[in-house]
Formats: structure tokens, C-alpha cells, sequence
């Protein structure tokens, strides 16, 4: 299927659509795209409300497509994934997929990411940022190949509680049994896809991979076969908030990565960013690890924590202090949002040791802008647990049949 | 003159003369500028030598002039606008091309076509350029401590550098001792595998250098041309409206609404000693002029080699003068052009044509050029780094019609074959323009005039020794505590009262008002006057 118009080049038009253009430019009710990683994307398609409320009520497209991929494939491919990210990727099993992140030689976090295993010998690495310079760098000595193929795939993301229903309706025989991080390849109606329960909103959701060829086909069946589940496109503004409540990090919003930081101490190590579950010191040597252990020693000296802040006004860029009268700066927020499901005002902010223990409280200044007067507020905050919302239906197998 | 009695005398009304003089003037010195053209500027001048064309006869490009003397100068209020443009390219012998663009998409994708990897090894590169930046921008608007002297305010200095390079961690502290002594080929070949890519960025690491891309060293001086970008800020990069005459007219309304004086047509013979002090100057028809500071913007072999006697100097001084590197490496053609030349390389409607562009595709084509150079010829096949301002900047040539400058690396101060003629200049310009015509077919007929510069006539003309654009070398043993003599780095020389303020001194060349600024900031630090940043 291809677009309306041949794309200009390069230097003219900068940034590609994705096989998905066409359909989201129709219902685009507000023209509102944003650059990702390349390409022109929705950011938002009617209002971010009612887009985000589709997440955690019924179901909702995301066009993915952008998101980097790459194929790493060979007989060494195993071998060189578990030297290249901090988990051990041997006890990744065909058709299954991990949270990853990879650091360089000082332990800085330089990309998070998901790992898909399609087979014994071939992977799938999911990313933010373009780094095959890195990949093929970190590949020599290993018989692996290592091959971006974004372009290659499309990809949509269906979430929301009613996603398996809407999948259903699409006659992929058994998807319901799909566990959480599992995948699996699917033919129904004359199309091929491959299904992984995976997603960045902390909900129930999918995530759908075709061919571009097939991508049209996809959405328009989608969309029809799950309009009586509530199905609407969403564009990145409503997902962002999904994804905060559900406490997941968004790089150069809430770390940036080691491969683009300028000043000395920007970078963020893995324990920085409480990821520490994602280290695996025992597999065996991997890239960062002796810096790592010795950060581990040491103890970090900030982490990433959630935040729970009094009144209603996200903390936007708010700066941390341990006092109300703000005389010892200890930290300061990178992403912040009035839960309209939690009904909490949160935050994910790096805050300096010792502050970091769940119920530490804290104090945020915040910024309130009445009728274009600006007003500040010291409000409380209190470090957390995250996620800040997790309901049982993200893990549910079979989901419930709603 | 008015009669009333100068405080200070600035030799030289190029830029750095200029900023060093209106730093004084401001203060409330009253300061007297002498320049020998009959017009101000030095090597940052707008002429027009063709009907209705303005040439920006020696520097083209506005990049490291620094924002801080832009604003406490207020040269925008007195006419200066730096406008940006858009990249940038390099045309290859096999008819293609790598092109620069300001867009990070498009240029991953532009870089893409040549290597996937170099595209994505771009960022790291930039980011590992701009870190070395960051660490180098707070020294370029501050006298360079001196490790030998020992004084409080050294001490400090050496201290607070000492702190910031412990700061970066033991890893960058490499870096950046690697980065100040490498060469830009080595430096280069850490991030990407395209010839293409590498030969495009290599070029600034020799532009105004009488070194090649693998002469040690290089890699300093391709980040001295980046300085400019750091501020992150849009115009950062860019034409001079009006061309770079614009940035010395500028100067010179502001000196002048400060109360400074210019003299033009008023070239010094000698500055006059009087018991180990500069006590004013002498001009070519005898007139003197008296002052109890004298500002030298003439480099620092000018200076002391030709303005003063010897028997005034240290002798060890005068000697270290003398093994000052300051050679002459490069020529400029300013050429007018009847209509906009056709770059087959280049496709149409591309905007990397209205940025800098290039011929050379590979490092080993610029080493070569560099061999030429060293036996004494300009480079067969030199590098060029051309633009047409005339496509941004409508007051440079009429409508429709082209201004074009083009930079030429290597050229020679002195041929082996002899001094320069009118035929050796001429076929040294013919080199450049059938160099240009190989990948413009229409190019040759489009030529209204042609200026065409060797390092001996910009000596000539602006009084840069060798014709070096830098007033001498960007390499480790002449740059910080080292440029231009060790001991003498401050802007302060062995005589009293004199100072330098040009190129010669730290942080070097470029169109960048640091020296003129620090030496003013000396000179009114030993007056005892408040400094202002």
C-alpha cells in the first residue's frame, strides 16, 4: 500500500512517514505531528483526554513504527547480547521478550529497549536511539550479524482493557493464552502478524508487527473490527501519561544517554535509574560490569523515584529541596503529570541519597501559572513505590472478556 | 588631534585592534586608533573592487566572534548582523556528493547514503567535539595562567583549570590531552569509515595551517574553528551582513560613539622606547604621536621584528620572537559572477549549495596538497572551501548576480621557483578557478572579475606576516601560556606600557575579538581600573 505522493528527498522533507501515514493523517483532527526518530508522527489525533482515557478504558493504535529495531541473528547471537546488555539474556527463551538496558565501558546507561527472542539464533533489539555504530562495535569477536531493519517493520501498539477482545474479533485463534512477554506469529483474514503482550502504558496491551505491505490492512481491520471495543488512534501526548503512571522511563526525557551527554556527571548508570533489578552481576562479564560492581560498593549517589506531591499542579521541571525553605537542593523532577486515574499528583524525579527511600518526604517547588501570573508553591512531596498505577489486567491470562 | 593628551594608542584598526580600543574607550581612556589602509578592518573587510559587488576580501564566515564583545560593544545597535546559513557540502571526483544539513534527520539520512554507521557515529563525534568545547570556551575570554609565575592570580587560575580537568573524570582527561596533540586523521578515524565523511570534516583541521590533516596537532585546530557552534544559539554560524567589513564598521561606530579616534593612511614606522618603556609612536612621514600605552594588533614577529629596535629587547626574547611559527599556508579568490554557477553534484533545489563547499574527497588528496606545499608551490589540486553569500545576503552583488569567496589551502608565502609575479599569481588563480570548473560546467563563463590573493599579498596588503591568517600557528607549543612566548602570554611584553592585542596572543585567530578584549582587560587591571566582563 503506499502513500498518497512520492516523498520528497531528504533535504526537503527530512522526515518519513510510516506505512500508517495516510490513515492517521485522515483522522487527524488537529494536524498536530511531531517529529520521532525520523519520521512525522501523531502527537495528538482529538484531544489528549480522551485518548488517554481510551488506554485505560477501552482500546487504543499507536503507530510504533518508528521505534529503531534491529536484527541481531547468528550463532553468536546470544553471546554477544549477554556481553552487550546488563541482563542475562540466556535465560531469554524463543518467543519471548525482555526489558534491557545497555551501558558503555563506565556503566552509563546508553539505551533502554525491548529484546525479542525469535528463534534459537535470532533476536530482535527495540531502541530509542540510532546506534548501529555502537552495536557493531560492541559485535567484533562475535560471529553475529547485526542489521537495522525499521524500516522493514511496521508496528502498532493496541492497549487498554480491551485489547485481547478487540484481537479476538480479528480470529487470531488463541491469542488470549498469550502471556505477558510472550509473542507469537498469527494468520487470520489473509494476514500475517506476530503478536508480543508488551507495551508502555502498564495496562493490558499488545503489540502488533507486520510487513509494511500489510500495514494498511491491519489498521483498517483493526479499526473496524474493534469499534464496538471503544478502538481510537492515540497519538504520543496521551501515551507519555499512560507511561508515567506506569512508572516507565522515557529516554532524553528522564535520562539521556551516555552516547549524547556533554557534561561530566549527565550520565546515568543503571542503579541511578533504579534498574537495578536489570543487573545481573552473576552472568558473567558484560560491558560496564567492573564499574557497576563498584558503583554497587560504593552506593549510588541518586536514583530515580517517584513522587507523590500535594495539590494538583504536575511539578513540572520542579526543583527538589530537603526543607521547606529551600536552602539544600537535592534533586529535581523529569516528568510529571496530575493522574487522572489515581487521582494523585506524580512525578519521576532523580533525587540525591538519602532521600530516596519510599516515604521520605521532600519538597518540590512548583510553578502556577493563574491567568499568566506566575506563582510559586513549595509543596510536599513524597518518595514512592512505582509503578504508580498497576492494575491486575496487565497480567491477567486469559484477560478478562470485556 | 584635539591636544588633549591620549592615554592610549592602538596600532592596527583590524578587529582585534578595534575591540581592545573600544574595551579602553569605554572605560574612559581616550584612546587613538592607526591604521595604515585607508580603510579600517584589517582582515575582516567588506570592498568592492567590481561595480556593485561586495567582496568579503579576506575572512567570509562569522563564526567565533564572541557573543559577550557583540553585546557589551553593542554592535548589533551599531549595525552588525550575523545571519546563519544552512550547511554545507563536499563534491566528489565521481560525481557525487556528501552534503551538511542543519536538520538532524536529514543529515542522518545524508550521511546514511555513504555509511549507515558514520551517520550514527556523527552524534558521538559531535558530542565528543562539543565536550572538548565546553571545557575550552571558559579560557578563550580569560588571560592564560602562567604555570612558571607563581603569582596568586596565576596560581588560581592553574587551579581552577586543574579543578575543572580533575572534574571531567580520568577518561576525558585523556581525551582531551590526546585531542590537544593529535592529528585530525587519527582523530577522524575513531568515529567513521567513509573517506567522504572523513575528508569533509578534516577540512577545518587545515584551513589557515601550514600542516596536514596528519600532522600532529590538526585535531585542536579543526575544534578551534568549531569554538563558534557552542553557544547553541541560532546565528552562531553565519554571514556578517554586509560581509565581514561589517564586523569592523561596526567596531569602529561603537569605538566612535565611546569617544575613540581612528586614523586611517596612517601607518607606524617604529614605536618609540624610552628607558624600557613604550612612550608612543613614530608614523611613516615622521609625525610623532605620544601616549604612555601603546596596543600592538600587529603580530608578534610585526611587532618586535619590524616596529622595534632590537637593542631595546632581551635578546632571548628577540630570539624566541624570531622562531615564532607563523607561515603562510593559504590564498582567496573573490570573484564576481554573472549568475548562480551549476554544481552537477549537487541536486537541484538542495540548500547545501548556499553553504561551504568543497572539492577535496579524500584526506590523502589533502596531504598531498599539503607535499605541494612544502616543496614550494601552491597545491595542484588545493583544498577549496567556497561560498556564495550572495544566495543569503542580498547586499553583496546585485540581483541575480553572485559574489562569490573562495579560501584556498595550500599556497605557499614564497615559491620555489621564485618570488611571485603577476604570472604566478595569475596562474596560481587559474589553478583555483579550473579546479572550481571541473565540477561546474557553466563556471568560467560566468566570471565578471576575479581577485585573486597569494600569502605574500596579504601580507602585503593587511600586514599579516606570511600572510597567516592566524598571526601564527594553532599548535600546543603556541597556544594558552605558550602564545605567543612563554612568560609573555598575558598581553603584557617586556616593555612597559606596550601590550599585545591581536591574533598573536591567546586563544588565537578567527574573527573572535578574544585577544583585543583580554589585552584591554590587562592594560586596565594594571591601571588599577575596574574590569568589566
Amino acid at each position: 500500500m503506499s502513500n498518497e505522493r512520492e516523498p520528497l528527498p531528504h533535504y526537503q522533507e527530512p522526515l518519513l512517514q510510516t506505512p500508517f501515514h495516510d490513515r492517521a493523517r485522515a483522522l487527524s483532527q488537529l494536524d498536530s505531528f511531531i517529529p520521532w526518530s525520523g519520521y512525522t508522527t501523531v502527537d495528538v489525533f482529538t484531544t489528549v483526554e480522551q485518548e488517554y482515557f481510551a488506554i485505560r478504558n477501552a482500546a487504543t493504535l499507536y503507530d510504533l513504527t518508528p521505534m529503531v529495531k534491529y536484527r541481531v541473528a547468528g550463532p553468536g547471537a546470544q553471546r554477544y547480547l549477554n556481553r552487550l546488555v546488563t541482563r542475562d539474556v540466556a535465560k531469554l527463551k524463543v518467543n519471548r521478550v525482555s526489558y534491557c538496558v545497555w551501558c558503555d565501558d563506565s556503566g552509563h546507561v546508553i539505551d533502554d529497549g525491548t529484546l525479542f527472542r525469535l528463534g534459537e539464533d535470532e533476536y530482535r533489539l527495540c531502541t530509542a536511539e540510532r546506534q548501529i555504530d555502537w552495536l557493531l562495535d560492541s559485535a567484533s569477536g562475535f560471529d553475529v550479524a547485526v542489521t537495522e531493519v525499521t524500516e522493514q517493520i511496521a508496528a502498532l501498539a493496541l492497549q487498554g482493557p480491551t485489547s485481547c477482545a478487540v484481537l479476538k474479533q480479528l480470529g487470531l485463534a488463541g491469542v488470549e493464552r498469550l502471556k505477558p512477554f510472550e509473542l507469537r506469529g498469527f494468520e487470520a483474514g489473509g494476514l500475517r502478524v506476530t503478536v508480543s503482550r508488551t507495551g508502555f502504558t502498564g495496562d493490558l496491551g499488545y503489540e502488533l508487527w507486520v510487513a509494511p505491505e500489510d500495514a494498511i490492512l491491519l489498521w483498517d481491520t483493526l479499526m473496524t473490527r474493534g469499534k464496538s471495543r471503544g478502538i481510537r488512534p492515540i497519538g504520543s501526548r496521551a501515551l507519555n501519561l499512560a507511561r508515567i503512571e506506569a512508572g516507565f522511563l522515557a529516554p532524553n526525557v528522564d535520562f539521556v544517554s551516555a552516547e549524547r551527554t556533554l557534561r561530566v556527571g549527565s550520565s546515568r548508570s543503571p542503579l541511578e535509574l533504579g534498574l537495578g533489578w536489570l543487573v545481573d552481576f552473576e552472568k558473567g562479564h558484560f560491558t560496564g560490569r567492573r564499574a557497576l560492581l563498584e558503583e554497587r560498593r560504593r552506593g549510588p549517589r541518586r536514583q530515580l523515584v517517584g513522587l507523590d506531591i500535594d495539590g494538583n499542579k504536575p511539578a513540572v521541571n520542579a526543583l527538589l529541596y530537603a526543607e521547606r525553605s529551600a536552602r539544600n537542593e537535592i534533586g529535581s523532577v523529569s516528568s510529571a503529570m496530575w493522574s487522572p486515574t489515581c487521582k494523585r499528583n506524580i512525578a519521576l524525579a532523580m533525587v540525591d541519597v538519602p532521600h530516596i527511600t519510599p516515604g521520605s518526604s521532600l519538597w518540590a517547588d512548583v510553578y502556577l501559572n493563574r491567568e499568566l501570573v506566575w506563582e510559586r508553591r513549595m509543596c510536599r512531596a513524597r518518595v514512592v513505590e512505582r509503578p504508580f498505577f498497576a492494575p491486575d489486567r496487565r497480567r491477567a491470562t486469559p484477560p478478562a472478556d470485556v | 588631534m584635539s591636544g588633549a593628551k591620549l592615554d592610549a594608542i592602538v596600532v592596527g584598526a583590524g578587529h582585534n585592534g578595534l575591540v581592545a580600543a573600544c574595551y579602553l574607550a569605554r572605560a574612559g581612556l581616550k584612546v587613538l586608533v592607526l591604521e595604515r589602509n585607508d580603510y579600517v578592518g584589517g582582515a575582516a573587510v567588506s570592498r568592492q573592487l567590481y561595480e556593485n559587488f561586495t567582496y568579503s576580501n579576506c575572512s567570509y564566515v562569522c563564526s567565533l566572534l564572541r557573543p559577550e564583545i557583540m553585546r557589551a560593544l553593542e554592535l548589533p545597535k551599531h549595525g552588525l548582523q550575523i545571519i546563519p546559513y544552512d550547511g554545507g557540502c563536499t563534491m566528489m571526483s565521481d560525481g557525487g556528493h556528501l552534503a551538511i544539513y542543519d536538520n538532524h534527520d536529514a543529515l542522518r539520512r545524508e550521511i546514511s547514503r555513504h555509511s549507515q554507521r558514520d551517520a550514527e557515529a556523527y552524534d558521538r563525534y559531535s558530542r565528543d567535539v562539543m565536550r572538548q568545547c565546553k571545557f575550552i570556551k571558559p579560557l578563550l575570554l580569560r588571560e592564560p595562567p602562567d604555570p612558571a609565575s607563581f603569582r596568586p592570580r596565576d596560581i588560581r587560575s592553574l587551579l581552577d583549570l586543574g579543578f575543572r580537568l580533575n572534574r571531567l573524570g580520568s577518561e576525558r582527561i585523556y581525551d582531551t590531552l590526546r585531542f590537544w596533540t593529535m592529528s585530525a586523521a587519527d582523530f577522524l578515524d575513531e568515529y567513521f569509515e567513509s573517506e567522504i565523511v572523513k575528508a569533509h570534516f578534516a577540512g577545518s583541521s587545515i584551513i589557515g595551517t601550514a600542516l596536514g590533516p596528519r600532522s600532529p596537532g590538526t585535531a585542536y585546530v579543526l575544534l578551534h574553528h568549531y569554538m563558534g557552534e557552542i553557544d547553541d544559539t541560532v546565528g552562531a554560524w553565519g554571514f556578517a551582513r554586509g560581509g565581514m567589513g561589517a564586523v569592523s564598521a561596526s567596531l569602529a561606530a561603537s569605538l566612535r560613539a565611546s569617544g575613540g579616534t581612528i586614523r586611517t593612511d596612517a601607518g607606524i614606522d617604529r614605536i618609540l622606547v624610552h628607558g624600557g618603556r613604550a612612550v608612543g609612536v613614530v608614523l611613516h612621514d615622521g609625525e610623532e604621536i605620544r601616549a604612555p600605552l601603546v596596543l600592538s594588533s600587529m603580530d608578534v614577529k610585526r611587532t618586535f621584528l619590524e616596529s622595534i629596535e632590537a637593542k631595546e629587547l632581551p635578546g632571548e626574547f628577540v630570539q624566541q620572537v624570531r622562531n615564532f611559527k607563523i607561515r603562510g599556508s593559504s590564498g582567496k579568490l573573490n570573484i564576481a559572477l554573472d549568475g548562480l554557477p551549476v554544481f552537477p553534484a549537487i541536486p537541484a533545489g538542495a540548500p547545501c549549495s548556499r553553504g561551504d563547499m568543497h572539492v577535496t574527497d579524500t584526506i590523502e588528496m589533502m596531504e598531498r596538497a599539503y607535499d605541494d606545499w612544502k616543496d614550494g608551490t601552491w597545491s595542484r589540486a588545493p583544498y577549496i572551501d567556497m561560498l556564495i553569500p550572495s544566495q543569503i545576503d542580498p547586499t553583496m552583488a546585485p540581483d541575480g548576480k553572485h559574489y562569490m569567496s573562495v579560501f584556498v589551502q595550500y599556497c605557499p608565502y614564497e615559491l620555489a621557483s621564485g618570488p611571485w609575479d603577476a604570472q604566478q599569481r595569475k596562474a596560481f588563480g587559474d589553478t583555483v578557478i579550473d579546479t572550481i570548473a571541473n565540477h561546474s560546467p557553466n563556471f568560467k563563463s560566468l566570471i565578471l572579475h576575479a581577485e585573486v590573493r597569494t600569502p605574500w599579498d596579504i601580507e602585503r596588503e593587511v600586514g599579516l606576516t606570511e600572510g597567516n591568517i592566524f598571526q601564527g600557528e594553532l599548535t600546543m607549543d603556541q597556544l594558552l601560556f605558550n602564545r605567543p612566548i612563554p612568560g609573555y602570554a598575558q598581553y603584557r611584553t617586556p616593555l612597559d606600557g606596550l601590550y599585545l592585542c591581536g591574533s598573536s596572543t591567546h586563544p588565537g585567530g578567527g574573527v573572535m575579538g578574544a585577544p583585543g578584549a583580554n589585552a584591554a582587560r590587562a592594560v586596565l587591571r594594571d591601571l588599577g581600573r575596574a574590569v568589566t566582563q
